[in-house]
Parts: structure tokens; sequence; C-alpha cells
């Protein structure tokens, strides 16, 4: 309660200020982070209301249309199989959020849980388990998706596999090393001489300690996550045709980069906006939730 | 637009008569290394069980055949000449049942042992009576054969149960590797699928796995004088576009399978007459191959609505635009006098009919029946670009229309055959029936349900016994009327698999690149012996 007082002084977020003030605020504070949330935001609406957003079905073939090129019946034009690019760019979306929040989430909530259990166990269980997550992060990102794609094979739901496992070490070792600090903190040596459980001591005492750098890796694999399925789907090895999926699409378009470019061009825009608008998003969380960052603005 | 194409057309037909003139005037060039880029990878090395062009485009020039389609005449079902034997094919002695065939004895396998008949013979016993547990792919294309003698080192007799016209293309097939007897009885039948010894134009260096294999020429090959390339490289690239770029920047000579009309459009107008088109009708096709082990695949009613609800000639009309596909046509290569014209499959098979709105009609009429209105289902696919994924989306896309839902499964090419040969866990497959040889009463065999490759897990005795009177079937009224038969069997009455569109090759190469001809087929004039740089 102590800490409570001068950490709203600091920010100078007065309470009571209407909403629209303290968002105005917000957003000059982090003007990068706002329009990265913005596009993220975008990019939900446009996944949940891709119906409605969408004037073709992204997977209908209409063949007297094969290779059209931007116009106002096709605002990005159409793919080698007569289909709507725009459609397929915006359901695309749906396809790149679905594996990038349950990747996220899991390879974040499950690095969670064993980064705090092995920060707090420590001893033997601690080594064992870094150890374990040093021979995973030996690993780039990328080759460790690929292993994982050709022991389960491919498809979207193979893909959040083998982007999630790789998240889950990473996850774990950052939030140990806060863990670590939290565990030494005099109110978990109370809570111990109390008699509380492990569990109530983590759950209650440790795991809300480490929330700020877990939401920063959950933001920063969300990007990473939708990068990594668009690089499997560009080899092949994750989501496949007819689902709209931007790697997938780009890969298509690779072979009619000279003759019709925009069949590449939209779903690779549209790839890096994404991960850039997530990447905003989250150095802006981190650098609000991050203690000597924001001492430091 | 239209000035573009003329442009093309013009270059590509400049760039054609450019090299058949110079052809005729130019002398063969020793030296340099061929540079070929395979879309594909190779599941074996093991001619007698793969069907792919993944094995045949990098590891056949490392072996020899017993005769050959002539590699300077290769568009010809008709001209073959020897390769391990000597002279002249044989013809048919005893009325058609007796081949003999004399073996050369100036051939050595790249390990120093001399080749002879019984090397021949140990090869045919394992491609025609295979034991059991063996795969031999081409089994079903030598079931006349009766039995193979050596009444001397260097004599072959084939006997044959009957006349066949189908035996002596057969024997041409470019997978017949001859293997050395040695080699089979010292390391068993499974040997050759990981290690190689020839007698071919080229003796192997090394596989890199996932990058490439190499080849440098056998001084010792037998046809005087060849080959005249130092050596080959044959660099693995499954993505098309690769290969293209791979042409076009320099990287590589020649692609032997074939490019879409768009990437040799593309090839043409960046390099001019640096580049050489061949283009040719194709003995291949991709099939949709239903499991009938597995339900609902196992009705004719569900499988037959499969067939129905793929429309044709929209895909040939389109599909032509973006991939090697174009043709429309039955079991039979359609360019050859045997094939069923469209208007007759149009009458008598399913989804031949040219009124598709009444074929969607009878598509959701037979699902209906079967039970499976809202059927759904994943089609097993292979991971090559061209024409696989590109007929996959395509095929989805038409069961769509019909209501039917499809998600695709595709795996590169090993395990890809792994599920068709041995898991089988799949519901409908892409399959394919690329023939070399265009000899059709042998390239139908793979409709037989006892053919060694056919995936769809069925048995009919219909089959078989039409498939039997084929073979034995002397003029060609008789042979048309069975061929009518059978294809009606398997595409209408069993609907044991489908047909979808069949191919167009164009093969734009280096210009540079002398000596190899286009054939119908990209597993024919493989050997590279015939191939020399003008650089």
């Amino acid at each position: 309660m102590t800490t409570a007082e001068p950490f709203i002084e600091n920010n100078k977020i007065p309470d009571g200020k209407p909403l629209s003030v303290r968002f105005g605020r917000m957003v000059r504070a982090q003007p990068l982070g706002a329009a990265g949330a913005f596009v993220v935001l975008l990019m939900i609406f446009a996944a949940i209301f891709a119906e409605y957003i969408t004037p073709y079905d992204p997977e209908n073939s209409s063949y007297e249309f094969m290779l059209v090129g931007p116009s106002a019946d096709f605002l990005m034009g159409t793919d080698q199989f007569g289909r709507d690019i725009f459609s397929r760019v915006i359901f695309g979306a749906r396809t790149a959020l679905m594996v990038g929040f349950i990747c996220a989430i899991i390879g974040s909530s499950i690095g969670l849980v064993i980064g705090v259990g092995s920060a707090y166990f420590g001893g033997r269980i601690d080594l064992y388990v870094q150890r374990v997550i040093d021979i995973f992060m030996a690993f780039p990102l990328i080759i460790m998706a690929l292993a994982i794609i050709s022991i389960f094979g491919n498809g979207t739901d193979k893909v959040i596999i083998a982007i999630t496992i790789p998240f889950i070490p990473r996850c774990a070792r950052v939030v140990r090393s806060s863990a670590l600090a939290v565990r030494e903190m005099p109110y978990v040596d109370a809570a111990r001489s109390i008699g509380y459980s492990h569990i109530r001591i983590i759950m209650r005492h440790i795991a809300p300690n480490v929330m700020a750098p877990f939401l920063i890796m959950l933001t920063a694999f969300l990007g990473e996550a939708i990068l990594l399925e668009a690089s499997l789907s560009f080899l092949g090895l994750g989501v496949q045709e007819p689902t709209p999926a931007w790697g997938l699409m780009l890969q298509g378009g690779t072979e009619y980069a000279e003759s019709a470019p925009w069949v590449a061009i939209w779903p690779g825009l549209a790839i890096t906006i994404a991960v850039f608008g997530f990447n905003l998003f989250g150095d802006a969380v981190r650098d609000i939730l991050d203690p000597r960052l924001r001492a430091n603005s | 637009m239209k000035s573009h194409g003329l442009k093309l057309a013009v270059a590509a037909t400049v760039g054609l008569a450019f090299t058949a003139g110079a052809a005729v005037a130019d002398t063969p060039k020793s030296g340099g290394t061929l540079n070929i880029v395979v879309g594909s990878k190779i599941p074996s090395y093991d001619g007698h069980i793969e069907s792919t062009f993944g094995m045949i485009h990098p590891i056949r020039p490392f072996y020899s055949t017993l005769i050959r389609v002539n590699p300077d005449n290769p568009s010809s079902p008709v001209d073959f000449v020897c390769d391990l034997c000597e002279g002249s094919v044989p013809a048919g002695a005893e009325g058609g049942t007796k081949f003999t065939f004399k073996i050369r004895k100036d051939v050595k396998f790249h390990d120093g042992t001399p080749l002879t008949a019984a090397d021949v013979k140990a090869t045919y016993d394992k491609i025609v009576f295979p034991p059991e547990g063996v795969a031999s792919s081409r089994k079903a294309y030598f079931k006349a054969v009766d039995s193979i003698t050596t009444p001397d080192d260097y004599t072959l007799v084939f006997k044959l149960k009957h006349p066949t016209a189908t035996f002596i293309p057969a024997v041409a097939m470019p997978f017949n590797f001859v293997y050395a007897k040695k080699d089979l009885d010292a390391n068993g039948y499974n040997w050759h699928q990981r290690n190689i010894n020839g007698t071919g134009a080229f003796t192997f260096v090394e596989h890199v796995a996932g990058s490439h294999v190499s080849g440098k020429k056998y001084a010792g090959y037998h046809h005087k004088g060849r080959p005249y390339l130092d050596g080959y490289k044959a660099i693995s690239a499954p993505k098309m576009n690769v290969r293209l770029q791979a042409i076009r920047g320099g990287r590589a000579d020649i692609e032997f399978r074939g490019f879409p009309p768009k990437a040799r459009d593309d090839l043409v107008k960046a390099l001019g007459d640096k580049i050489t088109v061949q283009e040719s009708d194709w003995n291949c096709v991709l099939l949709l191959t239903p499991n009938h082990e597995v339900k609902p695949f196992d009705d004719p009613r569900v499988r037959r609505a499969l067939s129905l609800a793929v429309n044709r000639y929209e895909g040939s009309k389109y599909l032509s635009r973006i991939a090697i596909v174009k043709t429309v046509g039955g079991v039979v290569f359609p360019a050859h006098p045997l094939a069923t014209s469209i208007e007759d499959l149009g009458k008598t098979v399913a989804g031949y009919n040219t009124d598709h709105a009444a074929n969607i009609k009878e598509a959701k009429r037979l699902l209906k029946e079967a039970g499976h209105p809202n059927l759904s289902f994943t089609l097993h696919n292979r991971g090559v670009d061209q024409p696989y994924r590109v007929v996959g989306t395509w095929a989805i896309d038409q069961w769509k229309k019909a209501g039917i839902t499809v998600k695709q499964w595709v795996q590169p090419t090993s395990p890809f055959y792994a599920t068709l040969r041995k898991k089988g866990d799949f519901d409908v497959s892409i399959d394919f029936n690329c023939q070399a040889v265009v000899n059709p009463i042998a390239d139908i065999s793979k409709f037989l349900p006892t053919a060694g490759n056919n995936y769809a897990n069925f048995a009919d005795t219909e089959l078989e016994s039409t498939y039997d009177a084929l073979l034995k079937a002397g003029d060609e009224g008789s042979q048309k009327a069975l061929v009518r038969k059978y294809e009606k069997r398997v595409l209408n009455d069993l609907a044991s698999q489908a047909i979808t569109l069949w191919w167009y090759k164009i093969n734009p190469h280096r210009s540079y690149v002398k000596g190899w001809k286009i054939a119908p087929s990209h597993y024919l004039n493989q050997a590279l012996d015939n191939i020399w740089l003008d650089k």
C-alpha cells in the first residue's frame, strides 16, 4: 500500500478524469503504441466481422477472372484461381490471429507455470528444468518449428503445436528470472512462515508479481507467432489451400511476381503491417509495465 | 497483350527453328557440367519400385536398360534401340512369343564387374517375378511373360504366354535399371534403394540429401564416344519459382519435367534467344484416388459423385493457363488412336458430360441416395507445386460447388508415398499415372486392382479379366472395344479412380544445351549421354 500513491503520481494519471482525456494522454505518451494498438484492433475487427466486410467468399474461384488487377470489382485484384484477394486478406487475418493468440496464450501460460515453479522450488528441480530449457533454446524458433512440423506433419493444428512449443521455454526463462527475485521478498518469507501451501504462495504472492514480464512476452509472441505461421505456410508446411492464410498467398504469388505482382504484394503487406503493429503494441506494453523504463521516461 | 503474345511466340519459334537448324550442322563438343533442377526429392534409388521423376532425373544417368526409346527420336512410340543388347531390337519369334536378346560383351558395371545375361535375367526376375513382399511397380506390364532364361552368358530369352504388342515397349521403360546379379544375391532386393552400381554414362559421386546428386563421366561407358559431358549435377529445388529463377539466372541449364505457360513466357521474355522452348503432349495425368477401404468411399455412388462434380472442360480452359495440364481424356493418352473421343466419353462415363449443371445435380442426388448429402473428407496431396497443388486446390473448389467440404493434407514426396503404399490412412488422394513409353495397353494397367501402384485398395475380377483379354487382343478393333469396356468399368461403374486433366509438357532450357529432344514423357531421354554444351 505504501507504494501505490507514488506510482500514480509518477505516472500523472489522476483518477476521475474522463476516459477520452486519459485515452488522449495515453496516445500522446505512447503514439507508436497507440498506432500498434490500432492495427491490432483493426485486425481483430477484420477477423471477427470478415463475413460482413468481404464482398466474396475467399475460397470461391471464378476462373473467368483469373489474375485480374485491382479494380472497383476486386479491390486488391484476384489470384491465379480467380479468388478475390481482398476477401482472402481479410479472412487471412482470422487465420493469423487465431494462430497468433492460441500460440501466444498457451505458450506463455505454460511458460509462466514452468518458470514460476522452477524459480520457487529451486534446487535440483530448477537445475533440471533450466537444462531442458537450455536445450530447447539452443534452436532458433523457425528451426524448432520446422523440426516439430516434420514430426507431426502440417496443417493448422500442427502449426499451432509447432509454434507453441518453442515459446514455452522462452517465456519460462524470462518469468523465472523475475520470480527468483520475488521469491526472496519478505512477504514470501512471511507467507512461508505462516505455513501457506506452495500453491497458495505461488498463485497469490509470486505469480501476480511476475505479470509484467509475462504480459510483455505474451504480446511479443503474438507478432512472432503470426510471422512464424506465415513463414511455415510460405514453405508449404503450414496452413494448406484453400484456407486463406497470408504466407500461403504470398507463396502462391511468387510465381506471378512479374506479371501479377498484386497477388504477392497484398498478403506481404498484411504480414508486415500486422507484425509491425503487434511489435509496436508489445513495446508500448513493455514501456508501461516495466518499472525501470517507466522511471526513465 | 496480343503484340506481347506474338513476340513471345515469335521468340519461341525462332528459338526452336534456330536450334533445329543448328543441330544439323553442329558437331557435339565434349566437356562441361550440366546443371539440372529437379522439383522433387528422391524416395529411393530403386527404379523398379519408384515412379517419380524425383528419382529418375537424378539417378537414371547411372544406369543402363536393355533397350530404350531412340534418344534421337523420342517422340515416336515405336522407335526402340538397343542399349545393353547388340544389333537391333529383336522381333518376336514363334508367333511373337519368344524374344531373344544378344547382350553386349563390352559392358562393365561401375565397380568393374563385367555385365552378362545373368545380370539382366536377375534384374527382370526382380521386376517380373518379385518374391512375396518385394514391390515391383511395373510387374503388371509383364503379365504375359512366362519365363526368362539365359542359354549362354550373352543371350537372354523372354518366353511369353501369348503374343502381345505391349512387351517391347514395356522392356524399353527407363525405370528398368539393370542391376548386377552379385549385388542382388549378396545384398538382397532392397540394397538398390540406398546404393548405386550401374552401367550408365555417369558414375555416382555424391547425394547430399535435400541439396543435389552429382555424377561424373564414366570412362568405360559402352556407347563409345559418349557421354559428352564431364558430369552433371541434379539440384533439388522443390519450388517451381526457384527452378525457374535458377534457369533464368544461369545457375541451372535445364529442367526436364516442365514449366507452366506463364513461366515459359517469363523466361522467353527475359532471355530471348538464350532460351529454347520445346513442347509436347504429355503421357501423364493426375488421378483422384478414393480409398475404398475407408467409408463412405467403399460406395461407388460416392466415388462417382466425386468424379461428376469435377468440371474438366472448364478446368482445361482455365487451368492450362497456370498449370501444366490441358487435355480432357479418359484412361488412354488422348493423342493415341486407342483413346476414346470426348463425345463417346460424355455418353458413357460419369463426369464427361458437357452439361455440368446436370453433372452437379446427379452428384448431389447420388450423395443423398448414399446417405452423405453433406460429405466432408480430407484430400491427400503431394507437396509438389506443378500440377499437384494446383489441381488439388482446383478439385477442392469443384467439390465445394457440389456441396462437398474438403480439407487438403499435403505431404512431401517420401511421406506422401509412405502414406499411399504402407499406411493407407487417407480418404482420397491425388495420384498420378505418368508413363514413359506411350503404350496404352500397358499404361492402363495402373488401374488394375492388382497393380503394384494402384492405391485405391479394392478388388475386381471383371476388370482383371477384361485386361487379360486386352493383352491378348490381336487387332486394333477388338483392342478398342476392350479398352472402352475397361475404361467404363474403371471410370463409371466402379468409379475406382477419377481422371483429372492430361498434362502438357513445356521445356524451356538454355539454348547452349544441345542434343536433348523432348518426348511425350518426362521419364524418357534422361540417360544424358546424348547431351552436350555449346558454350
